[in-house]
């Protein structure tokens, strides 16, 4: 049930719309949601493995921001896209990295501390190096990322169909995702067991920051642009995905599959509400009705398992 | 003398184990009066039963001869009757003034109600120095030592007029000079009139302190004496409760082989001191002692979860450096931890996750490509092979009885492969079937080559497992028998902190 719930969710929000506006169900809008949903995709896929180890990231919207002005910067110094793509990502990895030492090595009390921290420093040096404008008019073999096609599928929902299944696989077939849900499970018992669990966080952290930059990546070539406010409130959105795609705060479930529906119940809300007219500041009282009526549904699910087992 | 506590034929069981059978205990005002028993023997059920956290299934419990059913905590305190915790239950961030009267703050008749800081402070501080100790009731608490807490505890319990004060344990953080300060602290208590239930297991100590003595065995009462009539063999040998310790046959003398682990002068300050001993393959050495004489903490620090600050530890005649469990694990060493729920797994997760936990590079492919099905067949023969009843490798552990709980730590541990396991409480809250099925597996463990460290609080279980018996009392070892002459005596001595004769 926790395994399809979400999508249950997503389908009942999608028959209603679809019932409610002519233009929802059509093939245009349709691929409209999923471009729209893959910059909060690819955040939230790094923020689902952070939660699995029962932390969390407020950088990512931040680093996506810097990424955004860095990678804008480069292109315009005449730097080919290729190696503005790499060094993005390299270095949203290298910020991401700095939360997980800073966590490890420091000792800090809870991720939200150094996270909190970078999402602070990354949007103060976005708006610092840029200046506080927007740099726009990026070349063509860059945008390909963020606005191209293939085949009338949007380049950057490839990449997050690409990306889920590298990770879904990272996260259920490899020793090191086996890792990452035993440090969210029991991170005592983890350490105990002889998993180096300082590095394998270290590494949750670096995966999410250089997932956030190839979200700006996506983002700045859909844009034509790299401005410094880019990702504003983003952590928050992905941090939504997640937990409505059924992972818990308390670490150890989670899965890549529920995230993908995650993101896309909020894009499919969000893109839903727009054809109806509804306003932003509305879509953002529904959207928080959703994720606490999401959590609630998940609550009221275990308390029945439970009463089941309780009975067996 | 009168009594202020009476409490006669008390009874009391949990779901159909007798913890307490028709026990009967008094104290009086400026007595202390020792209560000991070995671990289980029914100690903190009998106190939290005068301390309001159960209550009886039959027998009565007279205060200052009035009889009384004592329902909640609070109601305890209300009477006077006041516990010092094991663990000190104070508010480290707030001044002592403030957590001697926690709860309870001495505040003004208007209608605003203003907390008196002064009265607070000259109060809290007048208690001290009655106790004396005069320290600054501004401090705060979490700038103290562990003594110091024990002192504002207990001036706390004076605040509230306490009638009553129950120590458990009270020494066991204690230095010895800190301990001699106590027992003047205690002696000043008395000349007050107030009563003292003094919990402790060490003999010694409680032959300098207390008036009169009461053991436990089993939640039976045993004896009541004055100390003076009492000599510390003669309550080892009622705490133990058998002249002559059971003989064991099963155990066939085998070899052991080459010298396995070997540890020297290993200390970490405040835990244990100049530890060295060592196990060879197919040995198993048991580490008896009492409750906080610092034997996990030893375990942990070889399995290098916590530091140590001098020693070697050899593994095979090799010297290696153990600085986490992560080097433990790589050098083939298992440690099944004394809370296997907290420590030894991931209880949302399946058995077969489980058995994987310590090396999952194990069966899987390149070393990092898992191998569920290798993985299903490993947990499988695994769980056969001990026995465990499951619903299947796909079983959360979570539904695992303790016993079941227990096997799949060891199992994990047979998976990794792992040549030297410290077993510490290995059968701590387990059923018999499953206890005496772990026993016949540890002995076929050592049988195959493996050294065991197996650190237990029963008596009964080190002395049917073990081929050596190292005995720790305080942070250090102060005996080794072997097996042919150990008896519950000679190692409750030792652990006890008395020589052996």
């Amino acid at each position: 049930m926790r395994r399809f719930g979400p999508l249950l969710g997503l389908l009942a929000i999608s028959a209603i719309l679809s019932f409610l506006s002519p233009y929802f169900l059509t093939f245009d809008n349709l691929i409209n949601v999923f471009r729209q949903s893959s910059v909060n995709a690819l955040l939230a896929l790094g923020q689902l493995l952070v939660i699995i180890t029962a932390g969390i990231d407020l950088s990512v919207g931040s680093i996506l921001g810097l990424s955004c002005v860095l990678v804008a910067m480069m292109l315009k110094a005449g730097v080919p896209a290729p190696v503005c793509i790499a060094a993005a990502i390299a270095i949203g990895a290298a910020l991401g990295m700095t939360n997980g030492l800073l966590l490890t090595k420091l000792r800090l009390p809870h991720p939200f501390i150094p996270t909190l921290g970078m999402m602070n420093v990354a949007r103060g040096l976005a708006f610092v190096i840029s200046g506080g404008f927007p740099i726009s008019e990026l070349p063509n073999d860059f945008r390909f990322w963020g606005a191209g096609t293939i085949a009338y599928i949007p380049v950057p929902v490839i990449l997050v169909v690409a990306v889920y299944a590298i990770f879904h696989i990272f996260l259920t077939r490899t020793t090191l995702g086996r890792d990452v849900y035993a440090i969210g499970g029991n991170k005592q018992a983890a350490i105990f067991s002889g998993i180096p669990v300082d590095r394998r966080l270290t590494m949750v952290y670096a995966l999410s920051g250089g997932l956030a930059a190839v979200g700006a990546i996506a983002l700045a070539g859909r844009l034509n642009s790299g401005f410094p406010l880019a990702g504003d409130g983003a952590e928050l959105d992905s941090i939504a995905a997640v937990i409505i795609g059924g992972a818990s705060f308390f670490g150890g479930l989670g899965t890549v599959w529920g995230t993908l529906i995650g993101a896309l119940i909020m894009g499919v809300l969000r893109n839903g509400l727009t054809l109806l007219n509804v306003s932003p500041n509305w879509q953002k009282v529904v959207i928080g009705v959703v994720i606490v009526a999401a959590v609630w549904i998940d609550v009221l699910r275990q308390r029945t398992r439970k009463r089941e087992s309780v009975h067996k | 003398m009168d009594s202020i506590l009476r409490m006669e034929h008390i009874t009391k069981s949990f779901s159909g184990i007798t913890v307490l059978d028709d026990v009967s205990f008094d104290v009086c005002a400026g007595e202390v009066h020792a209560l000991i028993g070995e671990n289980g023997a029914g100690k903190s059920t009998l106190m939290k039963i005068v301390t309001g956290g159960y209550q009886a299934d039959s027998g009565r419990v007279f205060w200052k001869g009035r009889p009384v059913e004592i329902k909640t905590p609070h109601q305890a305190h209300e009477l006077g009757i006041n516990i010092v915790h094991q663990e000190l239950m104070l508010v480290p961030q707030l001044s002592i003034g403030e957590n001697v009267f926690l709860g309870r703050h001495l505040v003004g008749s208007g209608t605003l109600r203003w907390v008196k800081w002064g009265d607070i402070n000259e109060q809290a501080s007048s208690l001290l120095k009655g106790l004396g100790h005069p320290l600054d009731p501004r401090r705060q608490v979490g700038e103290l030592s562990i003594a110091e807490q024990q002192l504002v505890e207990i001036a706390r319990a004076l605040a509230f007029n306490a009638e009553l004060i129950i120590m458990d344990e009270p020494t066991s953080p204690l230095s010895e000079h800190e301990t001699k300060r106590l027992f003047q602290t205690i002696l000043q208590l008395k000349e007050r009139d107030v009563g003292v239930v003094y919990i402790s297991h060490r003999l010694k100590e409680i032959h300098q302190v207390s008036d009169r003595v009461t053991v436990l065995r089993d939640g039976r009462h045993v004896v009541t004496r004055p100390i003076k009539e009492t000599t510390i063999e003669n309550l080892v040998r009622h705490m133990v409760g058998r002249e002559i310790s059971e003989q064991f046959s099963e155990r066939r003398s085998r070899k052991p082989g080459e010298e396995a682990l070997r540890v020297e002068g290993l200390t970490a300050s405040g835990k244990f001191s100049d530890i060295s001993f060592s196990v060879r393959q197919g040995e198993i050495v048991g580490l008896a002692g009492l409750v906080g004489a610092g034997r996990t903490e030893l375990v942990e620090t070889l399995f290098g979860a916590s530091e140590a600050e001098a020693g070697k530890v050899y593994l095979d005649g090799q010297l290696v450096r153990i600085k986490t469990p992560t080097d433990a694990v790589r050098h083939r060493l298992a440690l099944v931890a004394d809370d296997r729920k907290a420590k030894g797994l991931v209880l949302g997760a399946s058995v077969r996750f489980n058995v994987a936990l310590a090396a999952p590079r194990k069966s899987a492919r390149y070393g990092i490509f898992l191998n569920a099905s290798r993985e299903r067949e490993v947990a499988w023969q695994l769980t056969r092979e001990l026995h465990l009843k499951t619903a299947g490798v796909e079983q959360q552990v979570m539904y695992l009885s303790g016993g079941g709980q227990q096997k799949v730590v060891l199992a994990k541990w047979l998976s990794a492969e792992s040549k030297v396991f410290l077993l510490d409480e290995p059968t701590r809250g387990i059923d018999v079937g499953s206890k005496a099925e772990i026993y016949t597996f540890v002995r076929r463990l050592a049988d195959s080559g493996v050294a065991i460290l197996l650190v237990s609080s029963e008596l009964e279980e080190i002395l049917h497992l073990a081929d050596r018996i190292l005995v720790m009392h305080r942070g250090r070892i102060t005996g080794e028998l072997p097996r042919e002459g150990a008896t519950e005596e000679l190692i409750m001595q030792l652990a006890t902190g008395g020589a052996v004769h």
